[in-house]
C-alpha cells in the first residue's frame, strides 16, 4: 500500500545524496593530485550508491512501478526533494570540500539515527552508510583545517567557501511539517535535533581551521519542497539527457 | 612555477590482506602527514577490502640491507630502499633524470 | 636502427645482467643496472603511467551524463581505478630515482608521450562500451605480457592492474551487448561508435614491426616480450567473435579470414593518420593536455596549502616538546 509521506521523505534521503554525488563527480580527472582525484570519486560512488538504495526502496514504497533510474532520470527539477546546500556548482577545491564537510557531519548524524529506524530498509540502508559518512567527515574535514590554516590563499578560499555555503546549511534542520507521523513512528529522524551537536562539531574544526562562521541574516530554503536554485535545472539537464533522448531504453 | 613547487613527501604503503596474514607492501603514495598517507593510502590501496589493516612508513624511514648481506649483483651506492631524488638534496635548476 | 650500447657502462656487469634477465628473473630497485636500461624503463613506465591519466578524459567526459544508476556508479569506478592504476605506475617509476613531479611536469609540458588512442574524442554513449571493450581490451593484450616484465615493481604494478583491467574490459563489452540488443537508435549508436573506434584500436599496438625503433632492445631486456604486429593479430582474432556475437561489423572491407592460420588478416592500417596523432594533430590532443594542464594548476594552491600545514605542525611539534 503507498505510503506517500514515506515516499516523499526517501526522496529528500535519496535526492540529497544523488545530487551531491553528482556534483563531487565532476571532479573526475580534474582533481588537484592524483590521490585526492581519487578519494573524491570515492566520496562520489559512495554517495551516488546511497541514492540508488534509497531511490530504488522509495519506488516500491510508491508503488506506480517506477524504478531508482525512472526517479532519477525522468522527474524534473521541481520534482526533486534536496537541500540546495546538494545542487551548488563545485565551485573550487575549497567549496567542494567545506560542502563536503558541512553535509557530512549532518549526514552521520542522520545515519547513526536512522540506523535505530523501525523500518529495517532504512535501517539496513543506514549501517552502511554510516561507515562511509563518518570516512567522508574525516577526509572532508582534514581537508577543512589544512586549507583554512595552510596558505594566506588557501585560507582566503576557505573563508569565502564557508561565507558561501552557511547560508545553506540551516535548511539542513528545517524539519518537514508532512513527516510527523514517521517521525513519531520512528521510521525517520526529525533533523531538526540535529543542529546543536552539528553546530558544535563544525565549530570545533572550522577553529582549528582559523576559519569563522559568517552571520546569516536568512538561511535559504526550498529544496525540500521542490523550489530549488536555478542551478538544478542545468545539472539534471545533463544528467538526463541521454536517459530521456531514449525513453523506454535499457541500458 | 610549477617547475619550483615541492613535492609531497613519499610513503610506502602495507596491507594485510585478512586476519593473520602479514603485511605485504602494496606500493606508494604522496602525502604531506601520516594522517593524510593513511587516508590516500585507503584511497588508492584498499578502496574495494573493508577492514584491512594499512601502515603507511614514510619512505625515508626505511632502511634497507646492506650489499655485505647480499649477493654480487647488489650496487653498494646507498642504504635506501631505492633511488629517489627525495633521499638526496640537488641543487635547485640541475635536472636530474 | 639500434641505438648503440653505451661506452661507460660495464661490459661484465651488462653481460651478468642479461643473464639473469634471460634466466627470468627479477630486476628489483636496488640491484645493478645499465644505465640505458634505467632510462627506458622510466620511459616505458612513465608513458604508461601518463596514458592512464590522460584516458580518464575521454570516459570522464560521459560521467555526468550516465544513463542509468548502475552506468553512473560503474564508470565512475572504472574511471577511478585509472587513476589509481597511473598511481601505482608513477610509484613504480618513481623507485628507478625520479619523482613523479618531474614526470608530471614532462607530460604537461608536452615532452612526453602517451597512449595516442585518448586523442580522440567521446560522442555517444557507446563509447563508453567502445572503450572498455576495445581500448581495454587492446591493453591487456599489452599488460598481460607485463606483468611478467623484468623490473620487479614494473611487474607487481601490472598484476594489480590487470586484475581490474579484466572487469572494465566486461563492462564495455556488456555496454555493447545491451546496446546491440536494444532499440534501434541504440544499435546503431553502437555501430557507429565501433567505426570510429576500430582503426584507432589496432593502432594501439604500435607501428608495424618493420618501423618500430625501440624494440629490439626492450624485448632483449624482458620488458616487451612480444612484438607490435603478434599482438596486433592477437587482438583482432579475439576481438572478431565477440563482434560478431552482438551482430555489429567492422569498418574493414577488406578483412579476410584465413582458414590456415586461423587469424583475421585486417585491411590496410592508415598509418599516416597514426603519426599524425602520435605527432599532435589527432582530434583531441590539445584539448587532453589543457584539461591536465588546468588541473594541474588549478590545484596547485591546494597542493602548497597542504605542504605549508604539515610545515606549520612540524614547527609546533618541536616547539611543544
Amino acid at each position: 500500500m503507498p505510503n506517500r509521506a514515506l515516499f516523499s521523505a526517501l526522496l529528500r534521503l535519496g535526492d540529497d545524496r544523488l545530487v551531491l554525488g553528482h556534483r563531487t563527480s565532476e571532479w573526475c580527472g580534474h582533481g588537484p593530485v592524483l590521490e585526492e582525484d581519487i578519494a573524491l570519486t570515492n566520496m562520489a560512488l559512495d554517495l551516488v550508491g546511497q541514492a540508488t538504495l534509497l531511490l530504488q526502496y522509495a519506488g516500491e514504497v510508491e508503488g506506480a512501478g517506477r524504478d531508482q533510474d525512472a526517479l532519477a532520470y525522468f522527474r524534473d527539477a521541481l520534482e526533486y526533494r534536496n537541500a540546495l546546500l546538494c545542487e551548488l556548482p563545485k565551485g573550487d577545491f575549497g567549496v567542494t570540500i567545506v560542502r563536503q564537510f558541512l553535509y557530512g557531519v549532518y549526514s552521520v548524524l542522520q545515519w547513526e539515527a536512522l540506523s535505530a529506524s523501525t523500518d529495517t530498509t532504512v535501517a539496513g540502508i543506514a549501517a552502511k552508510a554510516l561507515k562511509e559518512s563518518k570516512y567522508h567527515v574525516r577526509h572532508a574535514g582534514e581537508w577543512v583545517i589544512r586549507l583554512g590554516d595552510g596558505t594566506d590563499e588557501s585560507h582566503r578560499r576557505a573563508q569565502a567557501a564557508v561565507d558561501l555555503l552557511w547560508p545553506y546549511s540551516g535548511e539542513l534542520f528545517m524539519q518537514p511539517a508532512d513527516e510527523a507521523a514517521l517521525v513519531a513512528s520512528g521510521v525517520t529522524a526529525d533533523v531538526s535535533v540535529f543542529e546543536a551537536p552539528w553546530t558544535a562539531q563544525v565549530q570545533a574544526v572550522l577553529t582549528r581551521a582559523t576559519l569563522a562562521a559568517p552571520d546569516v541574516a536568512w538561511m535559504q530554503r526550498g529544496g525540500r519542497s521542490g523550489a530549488h536554485t536555478e542551478h538544478l535545472g542545468h545539472m539534471l539537464a545533463e544528467m538526463q539527457i541521454v536517459a530521456r533522448s531514449h525513453p523506454g531504453a535499457k541500458w | 612555477m610549477s617547475a619550483d613547487e615541492r613535492s609531497w613527501p613519499l610513503w610506502e604503503v602495507f596491507t594485510q590482506a585478512k586476519d593473520g596474514a602479514p603485511h605485504e607492501h602494496a606500493g606508494s603514495v604522496h602525502a604531506t602527514d601520516a594522517e593524510h598517507a593513511l587516508q590516500n593510502a585507503r584511497d588508492v590501496y584498499a578502496r574495494r577490502n573493508e577492514g584491512i589493516s594499512l601502515w603507511v612508513v614514510p619512505s625515508t624511514a626505511i632502511t634497507a640491507s646492506t650489499p655485505e648481506d647480499m649477493g654480487p649483483f647488489f650496487d653498494p651506492a646507498n642504504d635506501k630502499a631505492y633511488r629517489h631524488p627525495q633521499f638526496y638534496t640537488v641543487p635547485r635548476g640541475v635536472k636530474v633524470f | 636502427m639500434t641505438p648503440s650500447p653505451a661506452v661507460s657502462e660495464d661490459p661484465q656487469r651488462t653481460a651478468e645482467f642479461e643473464a639473469r634477465i634471460a634466466r627470468g628473473e627479477s630486476i628489483e630497485p636496488k640491484d645493478w643496472m645499465p644505465e640505458r636500461y634505467r632510462k627506458q624503463l622510466i620511459r616505458m613506465m612513465s608513458q604508461h603511467a601518463h596514458s592512464e591519466v590522460v584516458g580518464m578524459l575521454p570516459e570522464g567526459n560521459w560521467i555526468t551524463r550516465a544513463p542509468s544508476l548502475r552506468r553512473k556508479l560503474t564508470l565512475l569506478a572504472k574511471v577511478q581505478d585509472e587513476a589509481g592504476h597511473g598511481l601505482y605506475i608513477y610509484c613504480g617509476t618513481e623507485t628507478l630515482g625520479v619523482d613523479r613531479h618531474e614526470l608530471v611536469q614532462d607530460l604537461l609540458d608536452g615532452k612526453a608521450k602517451y597512449s595516442s588512442i585518448f586523442n580522440y574524442p567521446t560522442l555517444s554513449w557507446a563509447d563508453m562500451g567502445a572503450i572498455g571493450w576495445l581500448v581495454d581490451g587492446a591493453a591487456i593484450v599489452n599488460q598481460t605480457m607485463l606483468a611478467k616484465a623484468s623490473y620487479g615493481p614494473y611487474a607487481r604494478a601490472m598484476v594489480r592492474i590487470c586484475k581490474e583491467e579484466n572487469f572494465h574490459k566486461r563492462q564495455g563489452y556488456e555496454i555493447m551487448v545491451t546496446l546491440s540488443a536494444g532499440t534501434p537508435a541504440q544499435r546503431a549508436m553502437a555501430q557507429e561508435s565501433l567505426n570510429r573506434f576500430w582503426w584507432p584500436s589496432l593502432m594501439m599496438f604500435g607501428p608495424p614491426d618493420k618501423d618500430s625503433s625501440n624494440s629490439d632492445e626492450l624485448m632483449k631486456w624482458g620488458v616487451k616480450k612480444k612484438s607490435n604486429d603478434e599482438l596486433r593479430q592477437r587482438f583482432i582474432n579475439l576481438t572478431m567473435g565477440q563482434v560478431k556475437a552482438i551482430g555489429l561489423t567492422v569498418p574493414d572491407p577488406d578483412l579476410t579470414y584465413d582458414e590456415t592460420t586461423g587469424d583475421w588478416q585486417s585491411g590496410p592500417i592508415d598509418w599516416d593518420e597514426f603519426w599524425r596523432v602520435v605527432k599532435g594533430n589527432g582530434p583531441c590532443n590539445k584539448e587532453r593536455l589543457a584539461a591536465r594542464n588546468a588541473a594541474h594548476d588549478e590545484g596547485a594552491w591546494v597542493r602548497e596549502a597542504a605542504l605549508a600545514y604539515a610545515d606549520k605542525q612540524a614547527g609546533r611539534g618541536t616547539e611543544a616538546a
